[in-house]
């Protein structure tokens, strides 16, 4: 188990680190599924096979589906022109060092085992619909108000359209309609 | 099976956080910036985790899902957005939109 670990680490750093580096950004979200999988197992080997399943299932499965979704909607998988020049890579990644460097020593190297055996799913439930019941609560009302956001972001615009006509292509006909109704 | 360090754990999570903030600030893709604050919630995910198993109790993984489900919102509404600035710029290039004009 503990082998199996790194080596999911290893995977799970890699890919992450190819997912910011590619300029196509279909190749950069499929390294973003390898390194959600790469974690989900890295769940496993903590002894947390409930969340590595949701880690597949929910993030691998359903957030990255809603990405790819948006990039063949938005045709933009050819992403050359907005890549970033090698030289503004040298301040973020000097900052981001300190970071590390800061993180690691704040976490210090107490050699702490991790507690043996796995915490299965009948345990989190019961304490997901015990005491932490409020949060799932609160994290229903969360997701009904990204939904109607993510409805009413996304909706065409009604009346005067606020961007370039040429861009919209047959809108402007169908929005007269409606205003023409309404 | 628990001769992971507890350390170890974390420092990953640190990793992939840090990594994620890299692209954060470098990339201008709008996809790719919402990509890069998945790569950071997930590893913040995974801090919980490992937390979590350091002591055997499930509280970790409750802060998980609650993350998993702040993440799956979070990604609605910004593709959402970067459909609605497509539409209106015509490109996902972040800096386009450095004018706030109503």
């Amino acid at each position: 188990m503990t082998t199996l670990f790194y080596i999911a680490a290893v995977v799970a750093v890699l890919a992450t680190i190819l997912v910011i580096t590619r300029s196509n950004l279909v190749h950069a979200l499929l390294y973003l599924v390898v390194s959600l999988f790469a974690v989900a197992v890295v769940f496993y080997t903590l002894g947390a096979p409930f969340v590595a399943a949701l880690e597949v299932i929910v993030y691998a499965g359903a957030i990255m589906m809603v990405f790819v979704f948006a990039v063949m909607l938005l045709n933009v998988s050819a992403d050359s022109p907005l890549r970033v020049p090698p030289s503004a890579w040298i301040g973020p990644l000097v900052l981001v060092a300190v970071l590390l460097a800061e993180l690691i020593y704040g976490i210090g190297l107490s050699n702490h085992a991790l507690q043996a055996g796995e915490v299965g799913p009948q345990q989190v439930s019961e304490a997901l619909f015990g005491p932490y019941v409020l949060g799932v609560e609160l994290a229903s009302m969360l997701l009904l108000a990204a939904l109607i956001g993510a409805r009413h972001i996304a909706a065409q615009p009604e009346g005067p359209a606020l961007e370039d006509p040429q861009l919209s292509g047959e809108e402007p006909d169908a929005r007269a309609d409606e205003g023409g109704e309404a | 099976m628990a001769a992971v360090s507890l350390d170890h754990g974390l420092i990953l999570a640190a990793i992939l956080f840090v990594i994620g903030f890299v692209g954060l600030l470098t990339r201008r893709n709008l996809i790719v910036v919402l990509a890069c604050i998945e790569i950071m919630l997930n590893a913040a995910g995974l801090a919980f985790v490992v937390a979590g198993a350091r002591w055997g109790r499930p509280d970790g993984q409750v802060m998980f899902l609650f993350v998993l489900a702040m993440a799956a919102a979070e990604v609605a509404v910004g593709l959402a957005l970067a459909i609605r600035f497509q539409q209106s710029l015509g490109r996902l290039d972040v800096d386009d939109a450095d004018e706030m004009k109503g």
